[in-house]
């Protein structure tokens, strides 16, 4: 990592300065648009090699996969496969436009039809709609696909959506957004959702229930069936949130085990680069009774012949256009080169690792419920005996060369360290990892100001955030 | 199996360090009446043969490349910098997540605070947010905090005819049912004056998108203080976001919230995504929008350092009473229009811009010369002008499309009234070749 | 824990206190404890009447945010404009100079219904 501190691209900048090109201009210039113009753009003035080290060291300031392993909790940090970028990099397919006659953009209509095709059968649903462009919008068409359905029925008193205590914070709010109100469910001492808890708000006022599974301490929900016809019993729908689904590749299907809808994570489990944040992809795959209130335009096949079709009731557009299609591109990519087996190969692996790195980090920092786990677990972030937090341990971690986990969450799990290891890392990376975990628990004993005042090594030691809480400064201000 | 790194020999010592015999052990908690099924896949396929598939698709497509374009209307063909996609996709940024620990993340946080500065600097506002999904989520999410502004007590959101029809569509989408009022786009017709008298207490506030999607710019003298006088907010849809190069930013005439589609930055067409959601505020209602924001700080040694702030907002902390659900969002995308703005610079843009400016003009004057055709725009335009034709604009488009140009818009699919008007738009990626090619199509095309 | 011995207390963790026949309301010592560094306070409009037990407002730290309930009904009169700027003060002097809010109840008798400073001290201790 670079620690040199960088200037802003407006420090750099020099009056007069450029480093564009652009070809003369061929035609009449016309007058310009009276009363419309504006004065003064406020812009940098950068030379082309001062632009390209400005961006080149800012990249070194950051951790990667490239770069590091990075473990961090429920968001399947796993490799990225290159051949990906250079597949959504292919003029014919990247250098079209989204309006074009339909003619002429069949190969693009064909693979979003065929990755709606695989995604359908790994998931075991009868619909997916590719439009939403991340896993929240993805939860937001889904709880809109429930409400849909239900209105379609006449069937307008149900108001409340169940989630147990485990979800992601994204739940309550896409619910939230759909009008619904929010009922948490309590997990029992197995991490399973409580089936008493679930039952006694089992009513007809029930939209449905938002369930991850594997849920976010990495565990199977042991009653998954059950939980399923609790729900269709009282007449409400089950939506699953996808953000685990590596650890079901191949393992088992939603659709089969009684889910109604469930968004994937295109940026998680099917290898798309997470971006440092985005784009991510969120297609929502529905069982047949809601395959026709899928958000749209979704790819379909009359003959030879690819076409874009709108589902007969549905919620209508969540973005304009089809969906982050050079994602769609990517993901394809990797289904195509894993295959059937080597899909199922990586859900196995993923499961292996965790369990293998839960017993390698279990003597050091306590599990917080001890089953097998799936994908990914949770431990216990604090050093008994010590005043040594999860916090701490994370920032530490980063000394020794390892991205943190994801911490405090699940909330229900004091100090958490939320732990996904990925199908991808090697043996001695995960055991370099759980090697460094012992350290740092032997370092909190021994010397704990040295991890509370962790990282060292990083471009930046810990930062302020009440001031910048207090007083936001979020723009440069010269 | 690709990206897999176990031997036989680490997975049988794993296993034995599990205390388990078999990887299918792992599994039991999966009921057994759905364990494993038999995924109907194609089997796999090795990096060459699924290069040679993408490459097959590719010739079943036309690309751009393969035309002289004039289609814009709300995706534009610009040209992208190369430096731009080979530093985005180094793997520090393409492959790092969400800048939740600063500390190893201050090469995304410093790159999107810079984005945030330049697109603030574009759009004359205060405060912008690390990006949505598109412009017409951003537009979305603009009414919603809208009404979260006036604490829910205003639930009409007021909405010009002339905004993106797919935008509108995304914004029904996104406040179904009796939640809000959208209205002011049931007649198609409807312009300024219409929209200001259908202000009232009401009203959260008013959306237009300027240049409007009909390629002409508004006349917004006067416009905030009548939406400010009714206690609403003007959001403003800046499209074709390349305008602000040249055009009047949104904050000098009083917007409140501006949203816009990103792509034009340095994204290009991508069939449609990912794009980019440019959102901006005015300072006051900060603590209202959604999305991430950086935020520049201190460490504990006083040097200058960058954090996601103001969180309490998001999902993950106000869970259900969060301004917005989203979570993941277009950084990289974000990342590459702030290269881009950087890249092009103070004169850059606005050369890009005068450029689009002046191309579109020349074409409108060449084309309105033509018998048969006549530019209709009522107002000053930007790089996208109305354009009524002899023909249905799908059969001209077909024409166009054998003399490999990829023709306008056609405006009659959204609005009834605007019968064969092609929307054509112009960028700096037109030489005056093309645009004479295309007039002498058109020309021939007259007696269709 | 330190405590106000002349105000009442909700089990939310706001306190009341009456002064000019207005009551003034804050949050207590344990709560801004449990929040630690405030970074932000959302109070509503002036004007505005809430029931008892109605949201009135937000407090934020980094990484929590909690709602403010009313622990009266009544009529915001007025609200501490400088936590606005200063939003630390809550954690200094939560009694005193980081009030929050002030009201006109509508029903003064709901006061008898708030915990005495023994009775609030007791319910924080069983939580």
């Amino acid at each position: 990592m670079t620690r040199q501190p960088e200037p802003l691209i407006f420090e750099l900048s020099s009056p007069g300065r450029t480093a564009f090109t652009l070809p003369e201009l061929d035609v009449p210039q016309a007058s310009l648009p009276e009363g419309h113009v504006r004065d003064d753009l406020n812009l940098p003035e950068v030379s082309e090699l001062e632009f390209v080290r400005h961006y080149t060291r800012l990249s070194q300031k950051n951790y990667a996969i490239d770069t590091v392993y990075y473990p961090l909790g429920s968001c399947t940090m796993k490799y990225n496969p290159k051949v990906n970028e250079k597949a959504a990099s292919i003029e014919g397919l990247s250098q079209v436009h989204p309006l074009q006659p339909e003619a002429s953009v069949q190969g693009s209509l064909e693979l979003m039809y065929n990755l709606q095709e695989a995604l359908k059968e790994i998931s075991g649903f009868a619909g997916v709609s590719l439009q939403p462009a991340a896993g929240a919008h993805g939860e937001f068409a889904g709880v809109l696909i429930m409400r849909a359905y239900h209105e379609s029925r006449g069937d307008f008193k149900r108001t409340k959506v169940l989630i147990p205590d485990s979800a992601h914070g994204t739940n309550p709010a896409s619910s939230a957004m759909s009008g619904f109100s929010v009922v948490e469910i309590p997990s029992d001492e197995r991490g399973n959702v409580d089936l008493d808890a679930l039952k006694s708000e089992c009513d007809d006022t029930v939209v449905g229930l938002m369930l991850t599974n594997p849920n976010t301490l990495g565990l199977f929900e042991e009653n998954v069936l059950e939980v399923c016809d609790t729900i269709h019993g009282c007449g409400g729908l089950v939506y699953g949130d996808g953000a685990n689904l590596n650890a079901l590749l191949g393992i088992a299907r939603p659709g089969d085990l009684g889910f109604d809808v469930l968004h994937f994570n295109l940026h998680k489990t099917f290898t798309t680069p997470h971006g440092g944040g985005g784009p991510g992809s969120g297609p929502v795959g529905v069982s047949q009774r809601l395959a026709p209130f899928l958000p749209g335009p979704i790819a379909a096949k009359a003959g030879d012949h690819y076409t874009l079709m709108m589902p007969e009731q549905s919620i209508g557009r969540l973005k304009a256009f089809y969906g982050n299609y050079g994602m769609f591109i990517r993901a394809y990519t990797y289904i195509r080169m894993m295959g059937p087996t080597g899909l199922r190969a990586v859900a196995e692996h993923a499961v292996l690792n965790a369990n293998y790195l839960k017993a390698k980090v279990a003597p050091h920092f306590p599990i917080a419920v001890e089953r097998t786990c799936m994908h990914e677990f949770v431990a216990h972030g604090d050093v008994s005996g010590t005043d040594i937090r999860a916090l701490d341990v994370a920032k530490r971690l980063i000394d020794y060369g390892f991205h943190p986990p994801t911490n405090y969450f699940p909330l229900i799990v004091h100090d958490a360290l939320m732990i996904e290891p990925t199908e991808t890392e090697s043996k001695e990376t995960l055991d370099a990892f759980a090697e460094a975990l012992a350290q740092i628990a032997e370092e909190a004993r021994r010397d704990p100001e040295l991890v509370h005042s962790a990282p060292h090594t990083a471009p930046v030691t810990r930062l302020d955030e009440v001031t910048a809480a207090r007083k936001p400064v979020l723009c440069y201000k010269g | 199996m690709p990206y897999l790194p176990h031997t036989e020999a680490d997975r049988r010592e794993m296993l034995s360090i599990i205390g388990v015999s078999s990887v299918e052990e792992l599994f039991q908690d999966v009921p057994t009446s759905h364990r494993c099924p038999e995924l109907q896949l194609p089997k796999a396929v090795s990096e060459m043969e699924i290069l040679d598939e993408l490459y097959a698709m590719a010739l079943k497509n036309s690309s751009t490349g393969c035309f002289a374009t004039f289609l814009g209307a709300g995706a534009y063909n610009h040209f992208v910098p190369s430096v731009i996609p080979q530093l985005a996709s180094r793997g520090e940024f393409l492959t790092a997540y969400t800048p939740y620990q600063p500390e190893v993340s201050q090469g995304t946080l410093q790159a999107i605070f810079e984005y945030q500065s330049m697109i603030a600097a574009l759009t004359g506002m205060d405060v912008v947010n690390a990006s949505h999904y598109d412009g017409a989520t951003s537009m979305a999410e603009a009414a919603i905090m809208a009404v979260n502004v006036s604490r829910g007590k205003r639930r009409k959101i007021l909405v010009s005819p002339c905004i993106h029809p797919q935008y509108r569509q995304t914004l029904r989408t996104y406040l179904p049912g009796d939640q809000v009022t959208i209205t002011g786009d049931e007649n198609l017709r409807a312009g300024l004056e219409d929209l200001k008298e259908m202000l009232d207490d009401e009203t959260a506030c008013l959306i237009i998108q300027n240049p409007n999607f009909l390629g002409e710019l508004m006349d917004v003298e006067g416009l905030a203080n009548a939406v400010h006088g009714a206690g609403a907010l003007l959001v403003v849809v800046a499209n074709p976001l390349i305008s602000l190069g040249l055009l009047k930013p949104p904050g000098d005439y009083g917007a409140d919230i501006v949203v816009a589609e990103g792509q034009p930055l340095g994204a290009g067409l991508n069939f449609g995504g990912p794009y980019l959601g440019v959102f901006a505020a005015r300072e006051e209602y900060v603590r209202r929008m959604p999305g991430r924001l950086v935020g520049e700080t201190t460490d504990t040694q006083g040097r200058r350092g960058y954090v996601l702030t103001l969180t309490p907002r998001e999902q993950h902390i106000r869970r259900e009473k969060a301004t917005s659900n989203i979570c993941t969002n277009q950084g990289l995308v974000a990342l590459m229009a702030g290269m881009y703005l950087a890249y092009m610079g103070k004169s850059g843009l606005r050369a890009v811009a005068e450029m689009c400016y002046h191309k579109a003009h020349y074409a409108a004057a060449e084309i309105d010369k033509l018998d048969g055709y006549r530019v209709v725009n009522s107002a000053p335009f930007f790089n996208e002008f109305r354009v009524k034709c002899p023909v249905p604009v799908a059969e001209l488009n077909a024409a166009l499309l054998e003399e490999s140009i990829l023709g306008g818009y056609d405006l009659q699919q959204d609005y009834p009234h605007a019968e064969n008007e092609m929307l054509i738009c112009l960028t700096e990626m037109n030489t005056r070749q093309q645009i004479d090619r295309l007039v002498t199509a058109l020309a021939s095309v007259q007696g269709v | 824990m330190n405590l106000d011995p002349n105000a009442r207390y909700a089990e939310t963790h706001e306190w009341a206190r009456k002064e000019d026949g207005l009551i003034v309301c804050g949050i207590t010592d344990h709560a801004q404890e449990e929040l630690s560094d405030v970074v932000y306070v959302e109070f509503p409009q002036v004007g505005d009447t809430l029931a008892k037990d109605e949201v009135f407002g937000v407090i934020e730290s980094v990484k929590a945010a909690s709602d403010l309930y009313m622990p009266m009904g009544g009529e915001i009169v007025e609200v501490n404009v400088i936590l606005e700027d200063s939003p630390e003060i809550v954690n200094e002097d939560p009694y005193g100079k980081g009030w929050m809010i002030k009201f006109n109840p509508s029903d003064p008798s709901e006061w008898d219904d708030l915990l005495m400073p023994e009775a609030y001290e007791a319910s924080v201790a069983g939580e």
